[in-house]
């Protein structure tokens, strides 16, 4: 077995003091961040981007992932404690835990959360060291043809999943797309779209809109919804946790099959906040105790927060093994990659051998040390939610300002911040996505890349992407994704007759 | 919900009919300025606009889309009330002041990062908060002292410095 060795030498790579104190350094800021409303996983990764330029990738690699594990967890407790979920995908946490604590079993749902995010991340990481060596060796004969069906599939399975508007959702991808298209065309030598700005010679870079529109926009839907916070008791004793460990073994199909939608979820570009809703929906309907769901049922906050953790983390396999990331939060990463000076994609498995176990064996071992560090500091990090929002807020603000402006030195970005976090707001009350806006954002300049020359090779004919089994079976894939919800409707319609 | 109750001071309906608006006119900026570099199929291959020309497209046909289901929405639900508007406006405006002062814009001069950053703070705990001075003062001045230490000292990341740090020979 070529990944244990490879794992086992990955393990060694992190098991460092140095690498070990920065998955700590990662994990406590990542549950804080987690906790406070504004900073999350992906701009609190695209904020601390800037001073990882200097360190050596894969220590920088381990420090921003494990900070990503502590969002991901840190997003439970001001989920159940306070019923604000710090993070979208702890929306649907909210309706099972909050009860709970409310009943006075604050402690039961905290482990139950935890541990299940544990379990969802576990099966996540193993399926990833498993398959992800397979994926790469496969993409490694992909051509511009197969990689623009693979980014077309991306976007329609946006389109195919989105709660809302099909239509919203295609608008706020192409805003991505044109706001990429902006600055010096590489292949052509021209300027796009820059009307004499010299500003917008460099294009937008997606960090500025990852923070305004997590950040500001968040903290301008805070302060609408309110700035006082009002909270249970939080304290966890390891009875409780022991109690609590004992119950959830019963719970094993709930987590099982969360697990695997969140996978699923993961690697094609739903996300964590789909997924969670996905684990909480089935299992609410499926489960012989479904009709307690949403009063404080322990499953009704296994099941989301599995499915959460195993999405959040198997994000990062078409991230490392293809280049296209499945979340927000993993394009920061990715995005972190080609900083620093690393090309993400199949060949990352063969050159970058050290990076990419590292991370690996990082995701393993970061998820244990987020375990124990949530279970015994959540007392201090619900303290932290208490500080009034009128000291938080400024202080969060002044972090976007100063993250935005280290990604490249320039004002011109903290008010480009300002925008995008008006933007934000505005799209987030519309029900406007704002994943695959980002998304199109990052990935915008390679789609196109990968369409032009998929064109050049076919001399201007679309059915390049008809021309092989493969490439033609992910476009068709694509399409299907794409017209999912009218497909769904005329399937149900044939069978209503 | 108390909100429902409050003035409203816009609906969903209209919002969602602007921002379609505001959408479609950017897909048109991005179709003329594609047109504009070509759009066709050039000496070489695909010309510098080819790909942007049917982003601008689709922007186009989605947001006219959206713009037509805005009014099929039935009922005035309030996008946003009065007061929750007087709360954000409280937010945003002194928050573009603090970008002014960052980097100075016309008449206001630049401060850099750290003076802004604790006339932020301080009028955002004042105004807001209502803090005591002792209390509004000793954050305004501890969270920036941190960040400089963070920032200049340990990971030596330059941040935009005024005239304070030149009088203190900080820069």
């Amino acid at each position: 077995m070529e990944e244990i060795t490879n794992l086992m030498n990955g393990f060694i790579v992190v098991l460092t003091p140095y690498n070990m104190g920065l998955m700590m350094v990662g994990i406590v800021l990542g549950v804080l961040i987690g906790v406070l409303p504004g900073l999350g996983g992906a701009n609190g990764v695209a904020i601390l981007l800037p001073l990882t330029f200097a360190m050596n990738p894969t220590s920088a690699i381990i420090m921003l992932s494990c900070l990503y594990w502590g969002a991901l967890f840190g997003g439970a407790i001001t989920s159940i404690l306070f019923n604000i979920p710090g993070e979208p995908w702890s929306v649907a946490t909210t309706f099972d835990g909050y009860p709970m604590a409310q009943q006075g079993r604050a402690g039961e749902a905290l482990t139950a959360a935890f541990t299940s995010s544990f379990v969802g991340a576990l099966v996540a990481v193993l399926m990833i060291t498993f398959t992800a060596p397979l994926v790469a060796r496969f993409a490694l004969r992909f051509g511009p043809p197969e990689y623009f069906s693979v980014y077309l599939l991306t976007f329609c399975s946006f389109v195919g999943m989105s709660k809302g508007s099909p239509f919203k959702t295609i608008a706020a991808m192409m805003i991505g797309f044109a706001l990429a298209a902006v600055g010096l065309d590489t292949v052509t030598g021209q300027l796009r779209m820059t009307f004499g700005f010299t500003d917008l010679l460099k294009g937008f870079d997606f960090l500025i809109a990852v923070i305004g529109l997590f950040g500001i926009g968040e903290i301008l839907l805070t302060i609408e919804e309110g700035l006082a916070f009002k909270g249970a008791e939080a304290k966890i004793k390891m009875r409780v946790v022991l109690d609590t460990w004992k119950q959830l073994p019963k719970y094993w199909k709930t987590s099982l099959r969360s697990s695997l939608i969140g996978c699923w979820m993961g690697i094609t570009p739903g996300g964590a906040t789909p997924a969670s809703f996905m684990g909480y929906g089935i299992a609410k309907s499926m489960s012989p105790n479904g009709a307690n769901f949403g009063k404080g049922e322990m499953e009704g906050v296994v099941a989301p927060e599995t499915a959460a953790h195993a999405a959040g983390t198997s994000a990062l396999l078409p991230m490392l093994t293809l280049g296209i990331p499945g979340s927000p939060t993993a394009a920061v990463l990715l995005g972190g990659l080609l900083i620093w000076g690393l090309q993400p994609g199949p060949l990352l498995f063969q050159e970058q051998k050290e990076f990419v176990w590292g991370l690996i064996a990082s995701m393993y071992l970061g998820n244990i040390a987020g375990l124990i560090v949530v279970l015994t500091t959540v007392p201090f990090f619900a303290a932290i939610l208490r500080i009034p929002f009128s000291i938080v807020a400024p202080v969060i603000l002044v972090i976007c300002a100063i993250g935005a402006y280290t990604v490249h030195g320039s004002m011109f970005d903290v008010w480009l911040m300002v925008i995008f976090g008006v933007v934000g707001y505005i799209f987030k009350k519309l029900d406007y996505p704002l994943a695959p806006l980002v998304l199109a954002l990052v990935l915008g300049d390679r789609a196109e890349d990968a369409f032009r020359q998929s064109m050049l090779m076919s001399q201007g004919t679309m059915s390049i992407f008809f021309d092989n089994g493969l490439v033609a079976s992910i476009t068709v894939l694509a399409l299907v994704m794409l017209f999912w919800a009218p497909l769904r409707a005329g399937i149900a319609r044939l069978r209503g007759r | 919900m108390e909100a429902s109750e409050e003035k409203s001071a816009a609906s969903v309906k209209a919002v969602d009919a602007i921002v379609a608006v505001v959408i479609f006119l950017m897909g048109l900026v991005v179709i003329v300025d594609s047109w504009r570099l070509g759009a066709k199929w050039g000496s070489d291959g695909p010309e510098a606009g080819y790909f942007p020309f049917y982003i601008g497209l689709i922007l186009c046909i989605a947001s006219t889309i959206n713009f037509v289901a805005a009014f099929k929405v039935k009922g005035g639900e309030s996008f946003v009330s009065m007061s929750s508007l007087k709360m954000i406006l409280s937010v945003v405006i002194p928050t573009i002041i603090y970008v002014g002062l960052i980097g100075g814009v016309g008449p206001v001069p630049a401060l850099g990062i750290y003076v802004a950053s604790t006339i932020f703070i301080a009028l955002f705990m004042k105004w807001l908060g209502k803090y005591a001075w002792p209390m509004t003062i000793g954050v305004a001045v501890a969270v920036p002292v941190v960040f400089f230490l963070l920032f200049e000292v340990w990971f030596k990341v330059p941040l935009p410095k005024g005239p304070l740090e030149a009088a203190l020979g900080l820069n």
